[in-house]
Order: structure tokens, then sequence, then C-alpha cells
């Protein structure tokens, strides 16, 4: 006698506790194995590309806080390096250290924030994310003393940041870089040897370099499978170039690779955080346009309008989840003509199929988590 | 209020006592009395049970707050402490949602047959030194048998809300609780080989004539037992059935309102039987080295229940989830054999015990010996010949690299 | 320090492989022929000279006169990065060869590109609409999408609030 069966669809998300937002993923089971995956998206897709398109190009700072609201100051970041790429805009040095230091200061918010939820993926009930919440608040307590706002922070501006950091700004982070090596000790100390957290994550979702770099992933993703590509060591943006750090890569390229390059590369943005906190220059933190482009009767620094030249520019920053790029074409308008988020939380979903055929269901929720994406800004 | 205190009691029934004369004046039949008196001696465990229900849920939420660096429920009441009454009251007065395409009766059903095991077994549970309801003398087979219907009970709620995520959850419980009540009866098995009866009170008063915790002869068991239980109970980190993470809200997905509130309070009662099993069985019941002189011994009991009742909510707060490979792997690769080798050590130590006739002070500490020891060579020297501690079971931190462009793969590690 | 590659110059090194390939070479981009395009983009990742092996970012832009897909290329090698471009002067259902062959990477911009501009990627094995749902009327990066009222386009053509003359021309690049 054989027995009837037929394959099982289950639909992860678009609400579902895992999925980080409203993500979809539609697996066909066979029993717990996955025999095919669909990613399904657009469920948070805000048509910021065409908004922008209405915008002038200081507007349309705010946009980019608002794909990867995990971590604003990268986002901002890589805008606005492409718009200056634009109009060949050379920053004062004090901006460009302040910069890296909120870009290094998001990146450690936003690691703690994938390492808490990856843990969360393996079944860890909330613990580590409440833990590194308290890291992350305190980041952000420093960055609502330097521009108003915690998550959505508009606080870089075409020419450098919208304003100096405050006298007390530079003591409460000093404060905190003495705090937190105790922390990430305790972090290391509890997830790198947690026998149930290898066992989930070690040989799952593998991808190797070959595979990685065809499908286009970057950051931890690609570090993870062992490339040492990290654009602020390959390209270095902002005041990367003065500073000393490493590369974190990993050497199997599974989940519990990508997961040990986040906690090191914890340790890595701190190293530079110290020296950039040292190496801080004065100096003014805008740089003046010129005046010919900028709408009449504004202020030629940080105006709200302006008349790059016409031309393009692809601009592209290491953001905590990959290669971040905007690509801006200007037609000499005070709106960018075209205006492209290359997102790396979209792009480096690409594998995931690859990745989740043959695992079981608990496997491809850890393989979500470890790919670390966040919807707004796979779905723009 | 006097004899609560005192201990002196016959059986529990004796709570009917202050009515016992008002019945008596009636001149009701002597079966009237009998059925009365039980069902008074069953409403007061209830009424415990509910207590400690919604006590424990405060507890739970405000000790794993603690451990997760939050304040937990503190608005409703002093300290909180008003919270689950609110909740309850929030889920009595929900609309008790049947979905379209449910199994109507049997999606009523579930949440009831989850919930009669996790008191019924109370029943043979000793609360004291004659606080038992029915002291059974197969109380052990008894435990076994009852917690058994948890099995069904939780497919029949995950079959029949027709949900795809109930209905996985389902079927990992079932494999899962069957895997794992193979583990539990194996413990017990050899905890009833060495007492040489099946009664809990003769368990109690085996460890209180012998001076001693069964925890200290028999380790292994125990350990295993606490693990069997977790699973039961669907508690982190083998709350696979419920896989938040994974399943949203597992085989109860479904259900809102008092019949995912019977759910909930079937989990707490489950895990309040497990607790009360091992402390009867393993943590000398009632008894605390003759201290039970003073203090009542239900208030003893009470307090060992609680600490291991304690160990899940840690647990709970603190461990990763296994998937469900791993969880059965465990079960039948590693526990099964190790169970079954330690029955047959533990037989072994019974008749080589009687046939030497060696006094007691030097055969418990000798066997205690022998069993914790056997214990360590067993879990370690398993865990290495089944592969643990190699390859893809190691950590490590990530390399770092001033190179770019540069490629570590070596990917030795995965097959 | 990445090495930005001319258009100029990457177009004269690919009119050395393949003559009559290259349509255009501006110091940003080279252009290059949409019937030529795949055999271009293979040797430009497969020859060791250039080895652009990712492809960092896949976009479409509408030109108005005609549509074009961008392709970032970088190479790990040599550290360098470089833009393609084709172009398609089909207005209505514009189509260019798939890089899917070339770069598995382009599978989900490929999608996002033809779901937002409704440029076909002849080739690519699954393309569908991804962000909108199936039967969205039109394709909204569309410069014409809304057909606004006076033949205006979307963008802004003057600063807020400005008086002025119309920029005409715009996006004529």
């Amino acid at each position: 006698m054989t027995i009837k069966s037929e394959p099982f669809v289950v639909n992860v998300g678009p609400q579902h506790p895992s999925t980080h937002g409203v993500f979809r993923l539609r697996l066909t089971l066979d029993g717990e194995k996955i025999i095919d995956a669909d990613m399904i998206m657009g469920y948070l897709h805000r048509s910021m590309e065409k908004l922008a398109e209405e915008r002038t190009y200081t507007q349309n700072i705010p946009f980019t806080d608002r794909t990867d609201y995990l971590a604003a100051m990268t986002g901002n970041l890589a805008y606005v390096i492409a718009v200056e790429k634009l109009m060949n805009i050379e920053v004062p040095e004090r901006a460009q250290f302040l910069r890296t230091i909120m870009a290094e200061l998001q990146r450690i918010a936003s690691h703690s924030m994938a390492i808490g939820i990856f843990a969360n993926d393996c079944g860890a009930w909330q613990t580590p994310v409440m833990h590194m919440f308290r890291d992350r608040e305190k980041i952000l307590d420093l960055f609502e003393m330097a521009c108003g706002a915690r998550l959505t922070l508009n606080y870089m501006r075409i020419g450098g940041v919208s304003r100096d950091i405050p006298d007390e700004w530079m003591p409460q982070a000093h404060k905190l870089l003495k705090e937190l090596p105790k922390r990430f000790a305790e972090y290391e100390d509890l997830l790198l040897s947690n026998e149930i957290i290898i066992a989930r994550s070690r040989g799952v979702g593998v991808l190797t370099p070959e595979q990685a770099i065809a499908y286009s992933v970057s950051g931890p993703m690609l570090r993870g499978s062992g490339v040492a590509w990290d654009i602020r060591k390959a390209d270095p943006y902002a005041a990367y170039d003065k500073l000393d750090f490493e590369i974190a890569v990993g050497t199997n390229g599974d989940c519990y690779d990508r997961f040990v390059i986040r906690l090191a590369e914890l340790r890595q943005s701190l190293y530079m955080l110290e020296q950039a906190l040292d190496m801080m220059p004065s100096g003014p933190v805008h740089q003046r346009l010129g005046t010919s482009t900028v709408q009449p009767g504004t202020q030629p620094i940080a105006p709200l309008a302006f008349r790059p030249p016409v031309g393009e520019a692809y601009g592209r920053i290491e953001s905590p989840r990959g290669e971040l790029g905007y690509y801006i074409v200007s037609d000499g308008g005070p709106s960018p003509f075209r205006f492209h988020i290359r997102s790396p939380s979209f792009i480096n979903l690409t594998p995931l199929k690859l990745m989740a055929i043959g695992s079981t269901v608990a496997d491809a929720i850890v393989i979500l988590g470890s790919v670390d994406i966040v919807v707004g800004e796979v779905d723009r | 209020m006097a004899i609560i205190l005192s201990g002196e009691w016959y059986d529990l029934r004796d709570l009917a006592n202050p009515i016992r004369e008002l019945i008596d004046a009636l001149g009701a039949p002597d079966a009237v009395d009998y059925v009365l008196w039980s069902l008074i001696a069953a409403l007061a465990i209830l009424i415990w049970l509910v207590v400690s229900v919604i006590a424990f849920i405060w507890i739970e939420r405000r000790l794993v707050a603690l451990m997760q660096n939050r304040k937990g429920p503190n608005r409703v009441g002093p300290a909180g402490l008003l919270q689950p009454i609110a909740d309850a009251i929030k889920l009595l007065l929900k609309e008790a949602i049947t979905t379209r395409d449910a199994d109507r009766i049997l999606f009523w059903l579930a949440p009831i047959i989850v919930f009669i095991p996790t008191i019924v077994v109370f029943a043979v549970v000793p609360f004291g030194e004659s606080m038992v309801l029915a002291d059974l003398n197969v109380g052990v087979l008894f435990l076994i048998a009852v917690a058994g219907i948890m099995t069904p009970a939780v497919f029949i709620a995950g079959w029949s809300s027709n949900n795809k995520y109930a209905l996985l959850a389902a079927m990992r419980a079932i494999a899962m609780l069957i895997s794992y009540e193979l583990i539990q009866v194996l413990a017990l098995l050899a905890a009833v080989l060495f007492i040489g009866s099946m009664n809990l009170q003769a368990f109690v008063s085996w460890q209180d004539e012998y001076n001693t915790w069964l925890i200290f002869i028999l380790p292994l068991p125990v350990v295993a037992y606490v693990i069997a239980g977790a699973v039961e109970i669907n508690r982190s980190p083998m709350d696979l059935s419920e896989a938040e993470s994974e399943l949203a809200a597992g085989y109860h997905t479904e259900y809102g309102g008092i019949k995912f509130g019977f759910f909930y309070q079937a989990e707490y009662m489950a895990g309040f039987a497990i607790a009360a099993t091992v402390t009867t069985l393993f943590l000398g019941g009632w008894t605390l080295w003759g201290l039970e002189e003073w203090i009542p011994g239900w208030i003893i009991f009470l307090g060992k229940l609680y600490a291991v009742f304690f160990l899940y909510i840690w647990s709970r707060g603190t461990l990763p989830r296994l998937r469900i490979d791993q969880l059965m792997a465990f079960a039948w690769k590693f526990m099964l054999p190790l169970m079954l080798v330690n029955a047959l050590v533990i037989a072994v130590e019974v008749v080589v015990w009687e046939e030497t006739g060696a006094s007691r002070n030097v055969a418990l500490p000798a066997i205690g010996a022998v069993n914790a020891t056997l214990a360590v060579i067993l879990v370690i020297g398993w865990a290495r010949v089944l592969g643990h501690g190699s390859g893809l079971q190691r950590g490590y931190r990530a390399t770092l690299t001033r190179e770019i462009g540069k490629i570590y793969y070596t990917g030795a590690e995965v097959s | 320090m990445t090495t930005y590659v001319t258009g100029i110059q990457l177009a004269h090194s690919i009119d050395g492989q393949f003559p009559d390939a290259v349509e255009d070479g501006q110091p940003e981009f080279a252009v290059v022929k949409s019937d030529n395009l795949i055999e271009v983009l293979t040797w430009l990742r497969d020859d060791p000279d250039h080895a652009y092996q990712f492809l960092s970012s896949l976009t479409g832009v509408d030109r108005i006169q005609w549509f074009e897909v961008v392709y970032h290329l970088e190479s790990f090698k040599h550290n360098r990065a470089a833009t393609i471009k084709v172009r398609s002067d089909d207005r209505e259902n514009p189509s260019v060869p798939s890089a899917v062959p070339v770069w598995l990477g382009a599978q989900l911009q490929e999608r996002e590109a033809y779901d937002l501009f409704g440029i076909r990627f002849e080739g690519n094995p699954d393309l569908r609409r991804i962000f909108l749902w199936d039967g969205f009327a039109g394709f909204p990066l569309r410069k014409d999408y809304l057909n606004l009222p006076g033949g205006k386009r979307p963008g802004l053509e003057r600063f807020p609030g400005e008086p002025g003359d119309d920029l005409s021309g715009r996006g004529t690049k």
C-alpha cells in the first residue's frame, strides 16, 4: 500500500514573530524539510525612490533614516556621500570624524540588535535581546544628545553634519567606551560557546565564497563566507583611512560565522571609536556650498535646496548589514532625477532559497536571523 | 486552622472536619459523607493549584524580568501583584473564538482534556505525613499513566485548529512526548527498583528512614527526569511544540480567551506536577531531616516543589531552543542507552546489597558514590562516543585580518 | 583605495576585445550595445585583467527617450570599480538581456527593475513583480507614470517657492 502524501505549504509571515517585520517566506515542506522557498516582499514598500524624485536633495535625507531604521546614521552617511561625490564637495575634517564616530556607534547598536535577535531566533526567549538593549539604549542616548532624535536621526547634511556635538557629549562617550568592553566580554562568554547556539547554527545555511560573490551578498554575510572585503578598508570614506582596525572573517560560511563576525566587529568598532575620539580635530562641521547652486535667500551652510551639476554618482559605504549604496542621477534640477538605493538587506536575501532548501523550518528561521534583514530596507 | 498547621492528619479529607458534625446532624448516610469529604479535599488541592499558578505567573514574570534586565509587571496593584488577576479577567471576558475551519467539538475538548491530568496527578502526591487524597500503592504507575493523557490532548488541540503551524507543532509534540515519556519511565523505573515500592508515601518514608534523599543515590535518573519533564511541560529549551520564534504559538496558535487560559494554566499545573513528583520521589517529599517535627510537612513540601519549579523558570530565561532532530537524537541516542545501563546497574546494586546484607551506613554511601561516578563516566564517555565536542560542536572566534580581497574560507568543518 | 575606472578607459578595453560592442564612453560610465551585453559582461567577469566578479548594484533609469540599465561592478582582486550601462530605446516594451547567467546576484535586482520600470530582462528565470502585486497597472518609476496634466513630468523643476523659467531639456542628458 502506498500512502498518499503531498507537500505542505507554510507561510512564515507576514505576521510572524521571526520575520523581523512584514516579510513573508512561503515554505514548501516535506515533513519538516524544506523543498522549496519563495520570498514575498513589498508589504512595507513605500516607493521611496519615486517620492525622492519630488523632493530636494536635503529633503531626501529623512528618507534615508527610514530605509534601515536600525542604522539610520549609516543610511544618512551613504546618501550624503553619494551627493557629495556628485557635487565634488570636500567635507571638513571634524565633520568627517563626527560621521565616523556616529557610524561606528550605530554599528555597535545595530550589531547588538542583530546578535540579540539571532539568539532569539535560535529560541533564547528574549534574554539576549534585552541584554543587548542595555548598550543600545546608551548609544541612543548619545545620539539624542547629538541630534535630538533616537531612531530616525537625520543628523548628516550634505557638506557635513547638522550640528556640532554638545560639550557634555565627549565625557559621556568616554564613559560608555569604558563600560562596553566589560559587556562585550560578557556576551562572548555567554554566547560564543553556548552549546545550543552552536548546535543550531554551525553547518546551517552554508554559503561558499564563490556562491557568496556570485550572489552579490555583502557585509557580515560575505565576510562570513571567508571573503575579506570591507568597504571601510577597501575604499575608505569619512575618516576610516586614519583609523586602524581589522576585518573579521569566518572560515566556514555558516550562520555561526556570521554571528561571530558581528561579535568581533563590536570590538573592532570600539577600537576605532577609541582612536577617533582621541584624534578628533576642532573646526567647522559644515562645508559652505557654492552660492551659485544654492536656492536664493537660504543659508549656504546646509541649505534646503541647491542644484548639483548634471551627472551621476554612486556612493557606497559599509553599513552594518553590508554594502549600502546610493545611486543618484542629477539632471541639474533641485531634485534627483533618479534616486536608487542599493540596499544590502534586499540583495543579501537573494541566496536565501539556496540556503534554505534541504534544511528544516527551524533552520530557515535561524538563517533568516543570520542574514539580519531590516524590512524597511528590503522593501524601501 | 489548628489542624492544618499541626500536621495531625488522617488524610486530606480531614479538611472536611469542620462540617462533619453538620453533616452528621442532618443524618445523611455514610456514602454521602464519604463523597462529600473527598470532594472537599479535591477542592482544596484545586484551590491551592489555582492560587499557586496565579502567584507563579507573577513570580515567573518578575524573575525572568530580573534575568533580562527589565522590571516586569509593576503597574497593577502593589509591585504588579494583581497583574495575573487582571490577565485572568481579561482572558475570561474575551470572546471565545472558534475558527471557521476548526473541528468544533475537538477544538473545545482539547483545553479541557489537557487540564484534567494536570490536576488528577495531585491525587496521589503526599503533601504531608497523611495529607494525601488517594494513597495508591501503584502511585508511580498512576503518575505516568495520567501524565500520558497530555500527549493526545496536545495533538487534538493542534489538529483540530486546522492551522498549519498548530499541526506542525502537534506532530512535533507527539514525537517528543512519546520519546521522552520513555526516558521518564526509565528514570522512575530506576527509583522504583531501588525503593521496591510504587507507593509515593513509601518513597518518602524510605528517604526519611534512611535519612538521605534519593537524588544523592540516583543522580542520573533525577537529571533525566527533570529534562524529560521539561519536554512534557513544554519548557525552554524543549518548548518545540510552542516554539514562539518558529511556529507563532505552536499547538495553541488558534486558541484565544479562556481556552488559551486553560492551556496556559495547564502548563503551569503540569510543571507543578513534575516538580511535585521530583520532590516526592527524589528530594524527600515533606521530610527535611527531622525538621518536619517543627514545621508542617506541607510547607516543606511546597518549598521544595517551588524550588524545583524555579529550575524551569531559570532555564526558560537563559537557554535557546534545540531543533527537533537534535532533541530526538538526544532522547534516543543519548538518554535511552544511558538510562537502560543505569537501570541495569541499579538492579545489580539492589541484589548485591541484599545478598551481602551490608549495613546502611556502608551500603548507601557506596552505592551513591558508584552511581555518581558512573553517571559522570557514562555521560562524558557516551558523549565522546557520539562525537560530541569535535568539529561542528566547537565554538570559535572570528579570524581577524588587515588584508582585503583574500579568501579565508576552509569549509573543512562543514560536511 | 578603490580605483574607479573611467568609462572612457573601460570603453577602450572593451572595444579592443569586442569591436562594435561599445556604444558610448563617458567619464562615469561606458555604454554597451544590448546585443553584445552578455558576452561583454562575461568577459569582464572572467578576464584576469578585469575580474569584476562582484555585481555591486543593478538598476534601471528612465531617461525619457530611452531606458537604461546600470551595472556597478566591482573587482575584489584589483580593488577596482566600474560602471557599465545598456540602453533600450523601446518605450513601451523595453527589454535587455538578463545578467543572471553572469551574476546570480542579479536575480532580485532585475525583478525589482522589472517591477518598477517594466524593463524585461530576457532570460531571467523568475521575472515576476516583486514589491507590487500582480496586476498593478503601469510601472511607477517611469517618468510618464501618472501622465500629469499639461505634459508635466514628476520631479521639481525649480527650487521650492522660486519663480523662474522652465528648465527645458530636463533628463535628456
